[in-house]
């Protein structure tokens, strides 16, 4: 069983992920804005973040970018999902190190697809 | 101090001049121009202080106290309000190609030869005494440095005489170092280095001397004045009577104002030599501040002359010089006599140069040219230049021969202000002929002769007389024994000091002539020609090639042969060849273009003066008189061509402001661009939040069939809620787009605020209850009426209450709105005791999706339109809307209506 952290800080999108992702068989930890997310990563080191930018207290950039340089953390896959949606935007999330940037509003199914190639997950 | 040391000194610090002339325009021949700032313009303006400023003015507190500064003030006077009519002079001389005083006066009347002429002599019977006084002046700081006493030789065996030898070589150096180029009006560089140089040496000993004498021979400047105060003869010299009166003060102020500019070599320092006229702003402050620091210790060394037993029976004039020689300070006393020295020097050089080419120019050359017939075939550069040695010569003789016989009787005292007082004369034809176009020739001649004869007769015929101890009846009763003509009593004024009674009469007497010769008598073409050029010489400078005033036939062959003679054939040729391509003319062969042959008299002019050019230009022409009214057409033409000018510029100017004006719009409609563009990509970020969730739960509930009942109406109802806040947020969205760009009407109606607010307050009670805070609304009861569109007040009033739900704590949530009048504002207060608006938002927070923008913040629910869109409708009712909070201690929203 995959660990899988999802970060938003809006209730109802979280409460769908939170669905989703546990109908996927994972473990599913929940974390409303950045300071819970990070609380998670420390103590409970997920396989797979499903992760928003905007966020009040700490982007999902700076998550991110938290994850991809510290040593003991940087094998896990980062998958931002966020409305921002210009070039440059996508741009750094991915030259930040993240493994897919996937643009709201999505596709439930093609998310649920994706994470489960990501995790090396046979359908 | 043997002869010997000082002279070969002297010879030394000579050829160190000639070396900083010779650095000074080698560099300029390398394109590097050591003078060409306004710190070398003013100090080569230094060569006002003379001789008689280093050791006379010493001499001079012994007599008259303290009017010796009048000398210094009068310049530093003139200098606060020369800058227009000097800047007004430099442009006429530059664009006039002027190289004297002289020239320049008579350039003004129609570059006439008789005025060219009288001025020169005029210039040269008033300067040559103080050219000799400089002589006498090194010879006896010589003889008082060596400890000496010269024989005071007659003429008669001038070859056993000293100052005769220092003469020679005077003439030789003045030859050699100021008639190395041809052109007079051409700057010189290297004099202009050396003077500078020699201003500062001058500048420097002085002050030595005075802090040797104040702060080695004495306890400072308190310690002399203390004991000079002891003594009454001294202390009378500080107090207004017998030294130095009222009337004496004033015409020496007044004289040496217009010394400033007349005299020529100040002419020559500070039009001739001047490389760009904005260096005058600097000099004109820098050049008074010179004259200070070198009077600082006249009034000290004087006294302490005085206070010196030992010098009772030395000249005061010498006191400088004296004073550490007596200490035994022979080093010092040498460095002080070659700062005396070069004071001398420097003012016998420049007032050489240029007397030396007024003569050449206005007194030899005419002589000459007319009695050669045709010019052009002899080869005048060499007696241009041949003219200016032997004039140099004769001048530098002239004054040791005035030093030897009249200067050794005459009182010496105040030589320098009798020639003051000679080129004032000058003052009315030059200033007012600057700014009266009526002036003319023969208005100035008159009132020249006039004002020298008064000269004369009132100061130097008797200065000669008590000089040489003449029959003085013409002092005592004056000439042909009628006492209305006593010299220093003319038409029975009595008690005033010769110069300043002199100065009277002779600018009385030399104005008055000039207005009522030139009121009264006509002028020539030439004349109106100068007078018009000269008075508006701003309005001419750019059009004077363009219009000339010349008419008649001249063969280009004749011309260039004319320049060929002064100039050399390599100069010549390449003036002309620029001037040709410059105006598109031919100068091969034929007929040369009049504005050619205006040019080459220009250029003529300034090799050898204005009134010889003329003479030369029309040797090898035939020229045509020009009647008066071409004269005046050629002042109409460019009167047209001014206003011309005016109106374009008025053009153009427009034609600027106009494409500053589209820079500008096009800038705005371009930051509008951005700002719409980024409220567009806001506006569509917002709507994608609540978009993602109704997809995600919609398609959760589509694919989990088998969810439970409850879950599913759970995520039903998500969807429904999310439904109507994407609904109103676009509600919003389009509201404030139509707010902003004016569309929104209001319906404005009297209304009842408690009414407004009541209303609101009731429709958000569900939401607080909700909440468990308390919605307290206290009304006025006062029944305000207020004009505004009640749909839009409801609607700011619920979006602030609203906010106020969402921030307050749950349980502990206390939300107070009150009304109140305030001046003539009635205001509405919501206040919360939520945790506050940090100060440094208390502007941004009504900025369109300001939460969008700035994430840091906690963000609540809603569309961050609320308060944008309340802040929109208060200005649309000319009102205002703001926030008072402290971060932590809740905030208060207010917004307030105008109310009469």
């Amino acid at each position: 069983m995959k660990k899988i952290l999802v970060v938003d800080d809006d209730p109802y999108i979280l409460m769908s992920l939170e669905f989703l992702m546990k109908k996927g068989g994972n473990a599913v930890m929940v974390a409303r804005n950045g300071t819970e997310a990070l609380d998670f990563i420390n103590t409970n080191k997920p396989d797979l973040i499903l992760l928003d930018i905007m966020m009040p207290d700490v982007d999902g950039y700076s998550i991110c970018e938290y994850v991809k340089t510290t040593s003991a953390l940087s094998d896990i896959i980062i998958v931002f999902l966020s409305a921002k949606t210009k070039e440059v935007d996508i741009q750094k999330g991915y030259d930040l190190g993240a493994a897919l940037f996937i643009s709201k509003p999505f596709s439930t199914r093609n998310l649920m697809k994706e994470v489960n190639i990501l995790l090396g997950v046979a359908e | 101090m043997s002869y010997l040391v000082i002279i070969s000194c002297g010879l030394i610090y000579l050829l160190l001049l000639f070396g900083i002339a010779y650095y000074a325009e080698y560099k300029l021949k390398r394109n590097v121009n050591v003078v060409n700032n306004p710190w070398m313009y003013a100090l080569s303006m230094a060569v006002y202080c003379t001789a008689w400023t280093y050791y006379g003015s010493v001499g001079r507190v012994g007599t008259q106290g303290m009017e010796f500064l009048g000398v210094y003030i009068g310049p530093t006077i003139a200098c606060a309000f020369f800058y227009p009519v000097l800047r007004k002079i430099l442009r006429i001389c530059k664009s006039q190609r002027i190289n004297s005083i002289a020239d320049f006066i008579a350039t003004r009347y129609g570059k006439n030869v008789s005025l060219g002429i009288i001025i020169t002599i005029f210039c040269v019977l008033g300067l040559i005494p103080y050219i000799s006084l400089q002589l006498k002046a090194i010879t006896s700081s010589l003889s008082v440095l060596s400890g000496e006493h010269m024989a005071e030789g007659s003429l008669q065996y001038f070859y056993k005489d000293i100052t005769f030898y220092i003469t020679l070589i005077l003439v030789c150096f003045i030859i050699l170092f100021g008639t190395r180029s041809v052109d007079a009006s051409e700057k010189h560089a290297g004099l202009v280095a050396s003077i500078a140089f020699e201003s500062i040496i001058k500048l420097v000993a002085f002050v030595m001397a005075g802090i040797f004498v104040t702060y080695g021979l004495f306890h400072g400047l308190g310690d002399i004045f203390q004991k000079a105060a002891a003594r009454p003869d001294l202390k009378d010299l500080f107090v207004f009577g017998d030294h130095g009166t009222f009337s004496g003060w004033t015409a020496t102020m007044l004289l040496s104002m217009f010394a400033t500019l007349l005299l020529p070599r100040q002419f020559q320092v500070s039009v001739v030599e001047n490389m760009q006229e904005q260096h005058l702003k600097k000099a004109l402050w820098l050049f008074p501040v010179y004259l200070l620091i070198i009077n600082l210790f006249v009034v000290p060394i004087a006294l302490a002359g005085m206070l010196t037993p030992a010098l009772k029976n030395v000249d005061s004039d010498s006191y400088v010089l004296a004073l550490p020689l007596l200490y035994g300070h022979n080093k010092l006393g040498l460095f002080i006599f070659m700062g005396g020295f070069s004071a001398a020097i420097s003012m016998i050089i420049v007032e050489t140069i240029a007397l030396s080419t007024m003569v050449s120019n206005h007194l030899l050359l005419p002589l000459l040219f007319s009695s050669a017939g045709s010019a052009k075939e002899r080869p005048l550069l060499k007696s241009v230049i041949n003219s200016r040695r032997v004039s140099i010569a004769l001048l530098l003789l002239l004054a040791y021969v005035y030093e030897r016989t009249i200067a050794q009787h005459a009182s010496l005292v105040s030589i320098g202000l009798v020639s003051f007082a000679a080129v004032a004369q000058f003052a009315p034809a030059l200033f007012i002929g600057l700014f009266w176009k009526a002036g003319n020739r023969r208005g100035a001649v008159a009132s020249i002769l006039a004002g020298f004869f008064i000269w004369f007769y009132t100061l130097a015929l008797p200065a000669f007389i008590t000089g040489t101890g003449g029959n003085s009846s013409i002092m005592t009763e004056g000439l042909f024994g009628i006492s209305l003509l006593r010299p220093y009593a003319l038409f029975g004024m009595e008690g005033l000091s010769p110069i300043a009674h002199s100065f009277f009469w002779s600018m009385l007497i030399n104005v008055l002539t000039y207005v009522i010769v030139s009121v009264n008598t006509f002028s020539d073409a030439q004349e109106l020609y100068q007078a018009e050029l000269f008075v508006d010489i701003f309005r001419h400078t750019s059009s004077s090639e363009q219009n000339s005033i010349w008419k008649g036939t001249a063969y280009i062959r004749d011309i260039r042969s004319l320049l060929v003679n002064f100039l050399g054939e390599e100069r010549a040729d390449r003036l002309l060849t620029s001037f040709a391509i410059k105006h598109k003319l031919s100068i091969e062969s034929g007929y040369a273009d009049p504005r050619l042959v205006s040019f080459s008299e220009r250029i003529l002019s300034g090799v050898i003066g204005s009134a010889s050019a003329r003479i030369m230009v029309r040797s090898v022409t035939k020229e045509e008189i020009i009647s008066i009214a071409e004269v005046l057409n050629i002042v109409k033409e460019s009167q047209q061509v001014l206003e011309l000018n005016k109106e374009l510029r008025k053009k153009s100017a427009e034609l600027t402001k106009a494409t500053e004006m589209l820079t500008a719009m096009n800038e705005q409609l371009t930051q509008m661009d951005v700002i719409k563009d980024e409220f567009l990509y806001t506006v569509t970020h917002e709507l994608r939040t609540p978009l993602t969730s109704i997809r995600a739960m919609s398609e959760i509930v589509y694919d989990n069939q088998d969810m439970e009942e409850e879950m599913r109406n759970h995520y039903l109802s998500s969807i429904v809620n999310e439904t109507e806040r994407l609904s109103h947020l676009i509600t919003q969205v389009l509201n404030l787009e139509r707010y902003e760009s004016g569309r929104q009407k209001l319906h404005i109606t009297p209304n009842n605020i408690d009414d407004l607010i009541a209303e609101v307050v009731h429709a958000l009670q569900p939401l607080a209850n909700e909440k468990k805070a308390t919605l307290t609304f206290h009304p006025s009861s006062s029944m305000y009426l207020v004009q505004c569109d009640s749909d839009l007040i409801r609607q700011v009033i619920y979006n602030l209450i609203s906010n106020a739900i969402k921030f307050v704590p749950g349980q502990t949530g206390m939300i107070n709105i009150r009304v109140r009048i305030e001046y003539e504002e009635l205001q509405v207060w919501i206040e919360d005791n939520g945790k506050g608006v940090p100060n440094e938002l208390h502007e941004l927070i009504f900025d369109k999706f300001f939460q969008a923008k700035n994430q840091t913040i906690q963000k609540p629910e809603g569309s961050g339109l609320g308060l944008a869109i309340s802040k929109r409708i208060m200005d649309m009712h000319n009102g205002r809307i703001w926030v008072e909070s402290e971060p932590g201690k809740g905030a208060n929203f207010i917004f307030g209506l105008p109310y009469a």
